[in-house]
């Protein structure tokens, strides 16, 4: 059977990220300001989940005009009453505020809208909701991110270092800013599914910046004196094939859903599409390039070494070899590896000026050592 | 290193073959229409996934129970029970009143404050014993205590007001149930929702009808009607503090004055009918006639012989339904309700009254309906968006990976029918989100191979031989692939534990094509790409 590709992914990649990073910073900082300015403002377009009120979903018999419908309902004396079309123009969206005088007073606001709309108009879905499930769904609904941020933030801490997880957690943080910040911008309804597209996103944002902090910590054991935003550069360059095929499949599934999904989960869709970019992009040109502001600890050697040994030094050749043990340390099939790395010269030469002084941490470990250490730290990335 | 060779145990094989066709098999069933389905004999029809409420079309209602009226009741009814038990044991109160939640009892004479005391503190009742841990009140629903200025305060405890909340939500869920399912046919759900809430969800019924047949309390009482002073003196003076004025629903706008005191409750009705008025020769108006219990009976009969010529209120849900004059005693306990009712009306009331009163009035606080077009049209767009998400993803696997990619796309499959197979065995209801999860994961799931895939050309690039490459490449993107789906996992479940309704249905499903794209990725696809090296032997890799 012959299947070959059709296309492949540029494979060498050498741009540089880290070079953007004060841009980016300054550009999303900017637009974080501008999102709390916006939320503290004009705030978010509550949906009825979160303001409490009802919703109803009708289906005129004949097209119906959006203005005209929404004049009439306006003069119904329901307080802030929003119509907007859905999808087409024979489907609208009623939402109205909660209505003082408790259910029954919503009650009789329904039954008013419902004699204002077109005659033969069918109640296609109806929401109501009172004003202190919203608050417990607004309170459960921060609880979420932030259990979600706190859980991420202790589970990289635990997988790399502390600096690894403040870099995730200010990437996902900026996520959620940007995302609420164009919700909050064109106004878009925000609904409990947008709180799950938002975790949806923190999920997978946090997917991607593991990826490219797996491959970071690799090449740190790898290129012990490689400055680190060369590093950096590498290691974001090296998982960028892998990250434009992810973002394509997910944006591809997204894009299904958003075309032929209907207009309910619409509103969760555009929140995805949006968030998986802006997720990508968090992760390669803050997550990433965020680890040249709080630093990130060169040595990682003697990384909880099996019997006790502690930060022992371990010069680069040995390292390079601990890097790549499963051809049992092959010197042929390593230096053919290290070949195509863009600092091969330099390490080659480091590695044969360090040779000489290995003796020390490198003869004396265990050949355990190679092969899967505890804590999974030191295991080796994919 | 996870110890992953590309190497399969026969064992090792035979399971992941096993579990990939098993999963396929329990996904089948939701592939078939619903009419071949119930077609199938029963031992053939494996579990299909519920369809949520905006899926299949239905109601779903959250109703709060009036715990401050639930309290004023019981407060009423100690009261009474005050009153009743210190005139049995012959002592002489200067008023049992209620005041700043307890009742409060001043007595006529001091040297009679242990007797009181003693009888008064029979009121209160033990609470089960799971209840009333930790609490100080000894293990009862009542605090009876004498003031220092010699008075009794009878006050529900903290436990007993649990209790009591917690009792009438397991009653009025049994009352509601009743009432919506009567035949136990429809698959409502009728629960309790946190501490004083009932969640009631019923497929294929408007809300409308759902509220109709959830219908009102109807909490029956006769009363004594007041006929020492008018309703105009009421309305002007003030009503008699043991009064109450209730409207009268036989004449609307009206009202008329009762007596506080409850002589019979419709707790005693043990059987109603829809029918009509007796004593008009069943040419007159629309009835519902009752039955009473024996206790309720007997009662009957006491308080219509001791009130002859007296009027008496029967009252519903706060309103007077009639006043008659008690002409005779009336034994037996059989009696009847009139009023100018619809055929509807004396049905539901029947029905309301037999399946007996909620101990306490609901209020609806969350409302989410939808009809059975927009329900039928999700299914629609859903299982389009489905195919399409499927078929881009698919192609764009295979384009960018080849051979592999199609790997990708098997693997994809069996994920897939994993997580229906999951979702039909472990009756997590699907809903539209729900969908959209599953849309999603084959977007997201693919990403392990691509990670896998990936590191092969990397190390092919690195100058390795076919075998090497591919050993490698699945070796060293496992931890990755772990991190990446853990991470993603956890933001799936604190979604699950935080969403509600149809939210939770998206996170079930992206959980599960998590957990089984991490297992497709490290056994389903390895499997299929060491068959091939080892039937085929290539000399060139193509991916």
């Amino acid at each position: 059977m012959k299947l070959k590709p059709l296309f492949r992914l540029s494979q060498k990649t050498n741009y540089h990220f880290v070079k953007y990073f004060k841009l980016c910073l300054g550009l999303s900082i900017a637009a974080i300001l501008g999102t709390i300015v916006l939320l503290s403002t004009s705030g978010l377009n509550f949906g009825i989940d979160f303001k409490g009120g009802t919703l109803i979903q009708i289906q005129t018999p004949v097209a119906t005009d959006a203005g005209h419908l929404r004049t009439t309902l306006s003069h119904l004396g329901l307080g802030e009453i929003q119509l907007q079309a859905f999808g087409t123009d024979t489907e609208f969206l009623i939402r109205f505020p909660e209505q003082p005088g408790g259910p029954d007073a919503q009650k009789v606001a329904a039954e008013k809208v419902l004699a204002a709309v077109p005659a033969g108009s069918k109640e296609l879905r109806r929401e109501q909701v009172g004003s202190t499930v919203s608050k417990e769904l607004i309170t459960a609904a921060i609880w979420a991110l932030v259990f979600t941020n706190l859980g991420i933030f202790i589970y990289v801490w635990f997988r790399f270092e502390w600096q690894f997880a403040i870099g995730a957690i200010v990437s996902l943080i900026h996520d959620v800013m940007f995302t609420l910040g164009v919700f909050a911008f064109f106004r878009l309804d925000f609904d409990l599914t947008i709180v799950a597209a938002l975790l949806t996103i923190l999920g997978y944002s946090i997917n991607d910046t593991v990826v490219i902090y797996d491959r970071i910590r690799e090449n740190l054991r790898r290129y012990k004196r490689l400055p680190l935003g060369d590093l950096l550069d590498l290691s974001v360059n090296e998982t960028m094939s892998r990250t434009i095929m992810t973002v394509g499949t997910v944006f591809m599934a997204l894009l299904a859903l958003y075309f032929f999904g209907g207009e309910v989960i619409r509103g969760f869709t555009f929140a995805m599409l949006f968030g998986v970019l802006v997720g990508t992009y968090s992760s390669v040109y803050i997550a990433a390039p965020f680890l040249i502001i709080i630093g990130v600890k060169r040595d990682w050697s003697g990384e909880k070494a099996g019997s006790g040994q502690k930060n022992v030094a371990v010069p680069a050749g040995a390292k390079a070899k601990e890097a790549l043990p499963f051809q049992d340390g092959d010197a042929d099939e390593d230096e053919a590896d290290e070949a195509t790395k863009p600092t091969s010269q330099a390490e080659a030469s480091k590695a044969a000026l360090a040779a000489v002084s290995a003796r020390k941490g490198g003869a004396q470990r265990p050949p355990a050592r190679a092969k899967g250490q505890p804590r999974g730290r030191s295991k080796k990335r994919g | 290193m996870f110890g992953f060779t590309l190497h399969f145990s026969r064992w090792g094989a035979a399971v992941v073959l096993f579990l990939s066709i098993a999963s396929v098999v329990f996904a089948l069933p939701n592939a078939i229409p619903l009419s071949t389905y119930e077609s199938l004999p029963s031992w053939l029809q494996l579990p299909r996934m519920p369809l949520g409420l905006d899926l299949r079309g239905g109601t779903h209602l959250l109703y709060s129970i009036d715990t401050v009226q639930l309290k004023k009741d019981w407060l009423q009814t100690l009261q009474t029970d005050a009153r009743r038990a210190l005139s049995e044991e012959k002592i002489g109160h200067g008023g049992v009143v209620i005041a700043g939640g307890q009742v409060r009892v001043n007595l006529k004479d001091p040297s009679k404050l242990g007797d009181a005391l003693a009888r008064l503190k029979k009121l209160a009742q033990p609470l089960s014993p799971s209840l009333i841990s930790g609490q100080s009140s000894g293990g009862l629903d009542l605090a009876v205590a004498p003031t220092e200025s010699g008075a009794i305060t009878i006050e529900p405890t903290q436990a007993g007001i649990l209790h009591r909340v917690e009792s009438a939500i397991s009653r009025s869920i049994e009352v509601i149930r009743r009432r919506v399912d009567p035949e136990g046919t429809t698959e409502a759900t009728i629960q309790a929702e946190g501490q004083d809430r009932i969640l009631i969800q019923v497929p294929g019924l408007a809300p409308a009808e759902v509220k109709a047949r959830v219908g009102t309390t109807a909490k029956l009482t006769f009363q004594l009607v007041d006929q020492t002073e008018s309703v105009e003196t009421a309305q002007a003076n003030g009503v008699p503090p043991d009064d109450l004025l209730l409207p009268d629903a036989e004449h609307p706008g009206s009202f008329i004055l009762v007596h506080k005191e409850v002589l019979v409750a419709g707790d005693d009705i043990v059987d109603a009918r829809a029918g009509y008025d007796s004593t008009s020769g069943g040419l007159g108006q629309r009835a519902v006639s009752f039955e009473l219990n024996g206790r309720g009976a007997v009662a009957f009969a006491r308080v219509t012989r001791e009130n002859i010529g007296k009027r008496f209120a029967i009252v519903l849900d706060n309103k007077v339904m009639s006043a008659p004059v008690i002409r005779s005693e009336i034994p037996g306990g059989h009696g009847q309700i009139t009023g100018s009712f619809s055929l509807d009306e004396v049905n539901r009331l029947s029905l309301l009254l037999r399946s007996g009163a909620l101990p306490a009035s609901l209020s609806i606080i969350e409302e989410r309906s939808v009809g059975p077009t927009l329900g039928a049209d999700s299914i629609e767009k859903g299982k389009t968006a489905t195919i399409v998400g499927f078929l881009a993803v698919s192609g764009l696997m295979i384009a960018g990976y080849g051979l592999f990619g199609l790997f990708s796309v098997i693997a994809l499959v069996i994920n897939i029918a994993i997580v229906v197979a999951c979702l039909s065995l472990f009756h997590a209801t699907l809903t539209l989100p729900g969908i959209a999860g599953i849309v999603l994961t084959m977007g997201v799931a693919v990403d392990a191979n691509v990670l896998i895939y990936e590191r092969i050309r990397e190390e092919l690039r690195g100058g390795r031989g076919i075998v090497g490459s591919i050993e490698a490449g699945f070796d060293r993107a496992y931890a990755t692939i772990i991190d990446s789906h853990l991470t993603g996992l956890l933001a799936a479940l604190i979604l699950y534990a935080f969403g509600s309704g149809t939210i939770r249905g998206f996170a079930v499903t992206l959980s599960f094509g998590i957990v089984s794209s991490l297992f497709t990725a490290i056994t389903v696809t390895r499997l299929m790409v060491s068959t091939w090296l080892r039937e085929t032997r290539p000399t060139v890799l193509e991916i």
